[in-house]
């Protein structure tokens, strides 16, 4: 069967820099998988490059949706990305700040939605009903996630956890198939590290998603992933299960001497 | 609590204004008469200004930041909640609405017509909240879609006697165009960049307006244009006034009525999406391209709507009625009543264009006081007058 | 799309020039005027965009209200050369006084302004300061326009015509080269004053970085409000030169060649300190031909059309880098 997501090659040039140079990376159905390295290793360059904000240099993306043909998303523009179902979060987190939860969950109904500007204004039956599906879809999602008490709240009033699963809740709202997560744990504490390793296993699990996620939290990355990706200076050094990778040379020398990155 | 230092420091900032407007305020020269005059006397007034300004201005700077440090989070303004609870709102929205339609039978015309004035602000006050307050876009050259309405029924009424009812539809599709062409050229910029490109659009429709002679008859404008007419009857002066007011009248009803629904719809979610963050707002779907658009050409529509009023009120144009300060009392309007609040610029615009045109007096000053209001408000209430309030949703807990 | 931009340009360039070596060959002394003309001018836009760009070099504001500190600083001039004229003091010493006054009182305003409308927004969106310098800007221009006159002051030319110059006069006046002369110094000064001052560096630190910056020590508070005496003191030069030239101002001067000045500094790529100066001279100059070859009523248009053009072919401007907003 082929990989949902298939990167094959890719590799990408600032100027003279290569931030990205050559990575292969296939991400399974029903895979957590994970993208490790130490800090500029060029893992948010790939979210990038995969979610169309970048225009990789050199290579392939492809992806294969459940029960559609294999695509290629070089070249197309962040939104219809996420249209095509890839749902990212952000390393710093980025939220609408001048709405409720609730309207930002909504934001990642957008594109699964279709009133227009006319029937906004006129709002027939048929607008009033999405509209209404809209509302209650989020809402569910919100529970899901456990953020259903904040609905009403606007979304820089919560605290910071809180923020960090609602990044999550909104990528869930774009109905995706790969949700890519760049650094979800950062910053959290244990608890809340506890609890966010649960809902990614119960996303997986329930969800019917293929999860990929950048992160430095390396118990959390261990005891999640089921696969394990490791770049280090835009290559891609190593490749395999918690265990293969923990015992790789080339990622103990890569991480050597970086005590910050092992919690 | 004022304390000795701050009476110190605001003393010195008294002096230091006394110091920087001295040249301005105190000597007035006249080059051809050659003549000086020195009028020593704003020198205390500046001074006396100047400290109590100082003072102000440190309280209120005090009280922002210890605000900032408790973190205490803002009430919801105050007409919002009235107009929450149901028990006030319909007699509150009823007496409103007797107001308004008995204005123009009890006061005089010279009154309604300034009402109407009003009220075309806050059409263009509602239209560009659309652009600035929920997208984000700051244009600058908003008037120029303002003078697309007014000579689009100048001109088509002149050349091809079209009436008013006829020339509304046409100039809001116009309006739109005209948002959608500006729109997209300036897709890529952002924020101050933007700003400036759509102030040089509209000092260039300005321009050609003031040199192109044979198609807007150039600085001397379009006189005689014509009221609207009531299926084809058209009133004595007066009556038309009143007519107008209420043409307006229903129009605002209109902004509002669509606004509001456009505010809590998809698209207005996605203008506001785009407004907070644009990256963020693509990652989840959004085509910031046609948000942007829809932005600009729903904006401009609304700007033609009113600048067809205008002219139908004022019966004459010219360029001089869309330069530059026109965008920015507009602009004034939506910033000072709250950005994104559709009640903050309707009171903004009410506010703003009835005080000075009732306090003669202060006429000569207003755009002083629209520059002063402009920062104080930035420093100390970014958010407004009325800051603007997202729908809440009840929910009833799903048992499992 | 670079190449389409190469493409582009030659093709403009070759058709204008084109025609423009036919208009030239057909009289090149007005080719010279006019290109002279446009040098003044540009030096002028020079003086005022240096400001434009420092300031938004280090705090990434556009100082809607720099146009109304070139005015102040030509206002003061004119009050200041007046009154003196009117009591008989010495010429020389006039145009001394003259620009002393008006340097300083452009800088006060240039430091008030910045202490009140900008530095509160610091930390704020910078659609919130831009509106702030808008206000200030509007703010300004009714101050003086109250406190003084909303007509035109005739205002006397403070630099004579010199005795040595008078064999080129026909080519150029004396004022013009002045401008074009007190432009070359300043900016040779100013660059003196970047490279190799210690308030040139932490401004140039302050400008990568202004969290850094502070963190090394450098007063970044200090710094902004050297930009905007910096800043507001080439302007005042620059107003007062323009008003020589021109011979009148009111309380609307700022608002165009602020606005002129912006575009060119935007042209050259704001930021940008030797970028501003390119800009502002190709803006003049390209300005003076248009309007002596093509129609003078638009003069105002060209400039803003060369703005969108290069916000949207080249948003960097000539001499600005290209940057890539961070995710």
């Amino acid at each position: 069967m082929e990989p949902i997501l298939n990167v094959k090659n890719l590799t990408m040039n600032f100027g003279g820099l290569k931030a990205l140079d050559n990575v292969n990376i296939a991400v399974e159905k029903g895979q957590i998988a994970a993208l490790i390295g130490p800090n500029g290793a060029g893992k948010t360059t790939f979210f990038n490059c995969i979610t169309g904000i970048y225009e990789p240099s050199e290579g392939h993306v492809e992806i294969t949706p459940p029960g559609k043909p294999t695509q290629r998303l070089n070249g197309l523009k962040t939104n219809i990305v996420a249209e095509k179902g890839l749902a990212r979060t952000f390393q710093n987190i980025r939220l609408f700040e001048g709405m409720t939860v609730l309207e930002n969950v909504m934001i990642g109904r957008h594109c699964r939605l279709k009133s227009g500007i006319i029937s906004a204004m006129l709002r027939p039956s048929a607008q009033k009903d999405e509209e209404q599906k809209a509302v209650s879809d989020s809402y569910r999602i919100l529970e899901k996630i456990g953020l259903d008490k904040y609905v009403n709240e606007m979304a820089v009033n919560l605290p910071y956890g809180a923020q960090r699963r609602l990044e999550i809740a909104r990528a869930l709202a774009t109905d995706p198939f790969l949700l890519l997560l760049d650094e979800p744990a950062a910053g959290m504490n244990p608890q809340e590290t506890k609890e966010l390793d649960e809902l990614i296993i119960w996303l997986r699990d329930n969800e019917d998603l293929s999860i990929l996620l950048i992160e430095h939290d390396m118990k959390l990355v261990m005891s999640l992933s089921d696969n394990i990706h490791v770049v280090d200076y835009g290559r891609k050094i190593a490749e395999g299960t918690p265990r293969e990778v923990k015992s790789n040379s080339d990622v103990i020398k890569a991480y050597l001497g970086d005590d910050s990155e092992d919690a | 609590m004022v304390t000795k230092k701050e009476i110190k420091q605001s003393f010195f900032i008294a002096l230091w204004f006394i110091v920087l407007t001295f040249p301005i305020m105190v000597i007035k020269i006249n080059t051809i008469k050659h003549t000086v005059l020195f009028r020593w006397g704003n020198i205390l007034w500046v001074g006396i200004a100047g400290f109590g300004a100082s003072l102000v201005w440190n309280y209120f700077l005090r009280m922002k930041e210890e605000k900032k440090k408790t973190g205490v989070k803002d009430d919801i303004p105050v007409v919002h909640r009235l107009l929450q609870n149901e028990k006030f709102r319909n007699p509150f929205l009823a007496a409103v609405g007797v107001f308004f339609l008995a204005y123009p039978f009890i006061f005089p015309m010279y009154h309604t017509s300034i009402m109407i004035t009003a009220l075309v602000y806050v059409m263009l006050g509602l239209g560009l909240n659309i652009v600035v307050g929920l997208a984000g876009l700051l244009d600058l050259g908003y008037v120029a879609f303002y003078a697309v309405g007014a000579y689009a029924y100048a001109l088509l009424n002149l050349h091809y006697g079209l009436s008013f009812w006829v020339v509304l539809p046409i100039s809001a599709m116009l309006g739109a165009i005209c948002g959608t062409m500006l729109g997209y050229p300036v897709l890529k910029l952002k924020g101050d960049y933007l700003a400036i490109v759509t102030l040089g659009f509209g000092e260039i429709i300005r321009i050609i307006l003031e040199n192109w002679d044979s198609f807007s008859n150039g600085p001397r404008g379009i006189p005689n244009i014509p009221a609207p007419s009531f299926f084809g009857y058209q009133f004595e002066q007066h009556a038309s006034v009143v007519y107008i007011y209420f043409i307006v009248i229903a129009l605002v009803l209109l902004t509002i009525f669509f606004v509001n629904r456009l505010e809590n719809s998809r698209i207005g979610r996605a203008w506001i999406a785009l407004r907070d963050d644009e990256i963020a707002c693509q990652a989840m779907g959004i085509d910031k391209v046609k948000t942007k658009l829809t932005a600009f050409a729903l904006g401009a529509t609304w700007a033609a709507l009113g600048g067809v009023v205008f002219a139908a009120k004022t019966s004459y144009i010219n360029p001089m009625s869309f330069t530059i300060w026109e965008s920015i009392t507009i602009l004034c309007v939506v910033v000072i009543g709250g950005m994104g609040s559709a009640i903050g610029v309707i009171a903004g615009a009410l506010v703003l264009i009835l005080v000075p045109e009732y306090l003669r007096a202060m006429a000569e000053y207003r755009m002083l006081v629209f520059g002063a209001l402009q920062v104080i408000v930035m420093v100390f209430k970014p958010e407004g007058l009325i800051k603007s309030v997202r729908k809440t949703y009840k929910f009833e807990k799903v048992k499992e | 799309m670079r190449l389409f931009n190469i493409i582009l340009g030659v093709a403009v360039t070759g058709i204008l020039g084109f025609f423009g070596i036919k208009e030239v060959l057909a009289d090149p002394a007005y080719f010279f005027a006019l290109l002279l003309g446009g040098l003044t001018r540009g030096s002028i836009y020079a003086l005022i965009a240096l400001g434009y760009t420092m300031v938004y070099g280090i705090i990434e504001l556009i100082n809607f209200a720099h146009g109304e500190i070139y005015m102040i600083g030509a206002m003061t001039a004119l009050i200041v050369s007046t009154v003196l004229g009117l009591w008989g003091w010495n010429s020389a010493v006039i145009v001394i006084l003259a620009f002393v006054f008006a340097i300083f009182y452009s800088c006060a305003y240039g430091f008030t302004v910045e202490k009140i409308a900008y530095k509160p927004l610091r930390t704020a969106p910078r659609l919130s300061a831009l509106i702030s310098a808008i206000g200030m800007s509007l703010f300004l221009q009714n101050y003086v326009m109250l406190a003084q006159t909303p007509g035109f002051l005739p205002f006397e030319s403070l630099i004579p015509d010199f005795e040595f110059w008078e064999p080129f006069a026909d080519i150029i006046t004396s004022v013009e080269m002045t401008i074009i002369a007190t432009t070359v110094i300043v900016m040779i000064l100013l660059g003196i004053l970047i490279k190799f001052t210690r308030i040139g560096k932490a401004m140039r630190a302050t400008a990568q970085d202004q969290i850094m910056a502070s963190l090394v020590g450098i007063n970044v508070n200090r710094v902004i409000s050297t930009t905007f005496v910096v800043g507001s003191a080439t302007a005042a030069i620059g107003g007062v030169l323009i008003a020589c030239h021109v011979g009148q101002i009111n309380f609307y001067i700022g608002f165009l060649a602020g606005l002129k000045a912006f575009i060119a500094a935007v042209l050259g790529g704001i930021g940008s300190i030797p970028g501003a100066v390119l800009g502002s001279l190709v803006l003049g100059i390209s300005e003076s031909l248009f309007t002596g070859y093509f129609w003078s009523e638009y003069e105002d248009v060209f400039a803003f059309v060369i703005l969108v053009i290069i916000l949207i072919f080249r948003p960097s401007g000539i001499l600005g880098r290209n940057e890539t907003s961070k995710v």
